[in-house]
């Protein structure tokens, strides 16, 4: 359950790690200065989502469009770990709170949605296929698994670089997918070859208890991850997704290992998404009284609290956020809006180097 | 008889089946609780249960391939693909071992098994959900290949490749599943390797095959406007090819245009252009013209993935040039 407090669990030898990340209490002694942007991108992805599910229901967005509501913690605190100078991200077809968690703009992001020229694809790629190479966040994957091994040929490039070609600053790669990829092979082979090659990569399952409509515990034999760290003889973590402190001090912590100590890391991250699968899927298989117990959850408002509890953070002061956020938000639909749609020749364009 | 949507005939076809033959089960992502992405398999779990029906975990290779090797050993599985672009995973399973087993085993094994699942372009999806792959497989001997483009075919030909004793890959088309038409009460087949024609003329031969074949019906309604008859053919099967339909059809033509929505490159429209560009030299009036989806991944913009595929513009164009007539 996403709720439980967060464990370490890697019982192979000499690879444990300790159980610290999760006792993030309270602000955990963090400022207001560094506590307030987590909130505010947090809330930024929480309003573009909603703006975008709006935008679905009139249909100005189609196809699939996969929302990240319930999931922010994990994105913005794992990605504040990161140096993106360096760092990579590479995550799967629910992708918007990771391009906005890497610094992408809503506007390039919303305008792609509207399959406008303006968009970080010019219109080609769509909700699943967020990119932005200079910010280092390689997309927005459709095929479930396959940014895997991709993120893992990221990492490995960091690891040459640095031996072959005398780069200092040694990055890691973040890679995100879900409790349902991790079945597929991509996964398993990629976690051997990154450990038997010493790769710098961290390895992150959103764990929210569904596949599509599929609960974690009906295909897989164990329901919780971490333990599979343990047959690639890496470190294994779990960590409470609900909470933003919690995720960035785990990620810095494995970000730690995996540049110091030349290892990847598996990374079991609980949370739970809040709407269906995509904007067509109903979500029948589970109650909303689930569904409700995770909103009193939110990370969001968990933050929020703690922040308000530490005297950092006044309602008005939040009501004040929120509002220039939607007003940012808005902006990027009507910035979606006014922008041409691509030259149908433009079809023929960016296939060959 | 009563008109019945693609999923519905479809669903009939794999009811059927399975309570004719202990045998016949079915594996695939959400095909049970969720009763299937599309919805064909709906109440099958509830009605035959586990492991009659089996909810996979997201492993395309590896329930792929074991439902290869069930087959191999007595039983008769029916693989869903949530669709054939997640099959490019579970590919070296139907290429290296479903498509060879007979042959290396010099005629020991048999692998009865159907894999299914929507094939080629839906909407708003991009390059990586919105591919036409059937050339990748009607490629490999030891595979059929077939397809339908009506309620009636797809019950039909779903129960004869359920029955048949080789793997057979069914190609369906998300857009496609909605549409209705009639599908008897009583029990009938529709024969693997045996093209249909949907609308008889004399003037040209429009071949297709699944999606595309309701879009090549309009153009011949459009041509007959401009007073020719075009004969339609859905070729349903695409491996193996009912190639005499096909001459029979342009001996009495002379003149032949191939829709087909893959790409154009060594794909199978262009396969079974060059078939009738060599068998029917000495008849045909004209080059055979082929219509394809263009040679470009799939953009999301809906403009642009329209302008994409074969329209009825394009094929009507196409026809014209074969005609000689006035575009
Ligand atoms: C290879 C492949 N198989 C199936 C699908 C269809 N599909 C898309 S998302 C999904 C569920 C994935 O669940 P999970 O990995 O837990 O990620 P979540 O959607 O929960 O973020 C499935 C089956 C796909 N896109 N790619």
């Amino acid at each position: 359950m996403a709720r439980e407090r967060t464990e370490a669990v890697n019982e192979s030898p000499g690879k444990k790690v300790s159980t610290e990340p999760n006792q993030v209490v309270g602000v955990g002694g963090y400022d207001k200065k560094f506590l307030l942007p987590l909130l505010r991108k947090m809330v930024l992805i929480r309003r573009f989502e909603e703006k975008a599910a709006q935008m679905y229901g009139v249909r100005k967005i189609g196809g699939f469009c996969h929302l990240y509501n319930g999931q922010e913690a994990v994105a913005v605190g794992s990605i504040a770990a990161l140096d993106l100078t360096t760092d990579y991200v590479l995550t799967a077809y629910r992708d918007h709170g990771h391009a906005i968690a890497c610094g992408m703009e809503p506007r390039p992001i919303m305008a792609e949605l509207f399959g406008k020229v303006t968009g970080s694809s010019r219109g080609k790629g769509g909700s699943m296929h967020m990119f932005d190479a200079e910010k280092h966040f390689l997309g927005g994957n459709g095929i479930v698994g396959a940014q895997i091994p991709m993120a893992t040929g990221v990492a490995f490039t960091q690891m040459y670089r640095r031996k072959v070609m005398g780069e200092k600053a040694g990055g890691v790669t973040l890679c995100y997918f879900g409790d349902g990829a991790i079945h597929q092979g991509a996964f398993h082979e990629s976690l051997n070859l990154a450990s038997v090659w010493k790769l710098p990569a961290i390895y992150i399952v959103e764990n929210n208890q569904f596949g599509m409509g599929t609960a974690v515990k009906r295909v897989s034999a164990v329901e919780d991850f971490a333990v599979k760290a343990t047959a690639f003889d890496m470190p294994g973590m779990t960590l409470d997704g609900m909470n933003v402190l919690a995720v960035y001090e785990g990620i810095k912590k494995a970000a730690g290992l995996a540049r110091k100590d030349e290892t990847p890391v598996l990374v079991d991250i609980k949370t739970y998404r809040y709407k269906g699968h995509s904007m067509s899927d109903p979500a029948k298989y589970r109650t909303r009284d689930e569904v409700e117990s995770y909103q009193e959850q939110d990370p969001i408002l968990i933050l929020k609290k703690l922040m308000i509890d530490a005297k950092m953070l006044s309602d008005a002061e939040y009501k004040k956020l929120d509002d220039e956020v939607k007003v940012i938000v808005q902006d990027s639909v009507d910035f979606a809006e006014s922008s041409d749609q691509p030259p149908l020749e433009s079809m023929y364009e960016d296939i060959y180097a | 008889m009563a008109e019945t949507s693609i999923r519905d005939a479809l669903n009939q076809a794999l009811d059927e089946e399975m309570a004719r033959d202990e045998r016949v089960f079915l594996l695939g992502e959400e095909v049970g609780e969720y009763n299937g992405a599309y919805k064909v398999t709906r109440g099958l779990l509830d009605k035959y249960g586990a492991p009659r029906v089996l909810d996979t975990p997201i492993a395309e290779l590896g329930f792929t391939g074991l439902a290869v090797g069930a087959a191999t050993v007595g039983l008769r599985p029916v693989v869903e693909w949530m669709t054939f672009n997640f099959a490019l995973l579970a590919i070296d399973q139907v290429i290296n071992n479903a498509a060879k087993l007979r042959h290396m085993s010099g005629g020991q094994l048999n692998v009865p098994i159907v894999f299914r699942g929507p094939n080629g372009p839906a909407e708003y999806l991009s390059s990586q959900h919105s591919q036409a792959l059937q050339s990748l497989f009607v490629h490999v001997p030891g595979l059929k290949v077939v397809s339908f483009s009506t309620p009636y075919d797809a019950k039909g030909i779903l129960k004869s490749a359920i029955r048949d004793d080789n793997p057979v890959v069914l190609l369906e088309s998300e857009m496609a599943y909605s549409w209705t038409g009639e599908v008897p009460e009583e029990e009938y087949l529709v024969p693997l390797g045996k093209a249909d024609i949907k609308r008889p003329g004399s003037d040209i031969t429009l071949i297709s095959y699944s999606k595309p074949v309701r879009m090549v019906l309009q153009v011949a309604d459009e041509l007959a406007k401009s007073g020719v008859d075009a004969e339609v053919i859905d070729l349903r099967s695409l491996r193996p090819l009912d190639e005499d339909a096909i001459y029979e059809s342009v001996r009495k033509t002379n003149r032949a245009v191939v829709i087909d929505e893959s790409w154009p490159v060594a794909s199978f429209g262009s396969h079974v252009a060059w078939l009738i560009s060599r068998n029917c030299f000495d008849t045909l009036d004209a080059q055979v013209e082929l219509v394809s989806s263009e040679d470009v991944p799939m953009p999301y913009n809906h403009r642009m993935e329209l302008q994409v595929q074969p329209t009825v513009d394009k094929v009507v164009a196409a026809a014209k040039r074969v005609l000689y007539m006035e575009q």
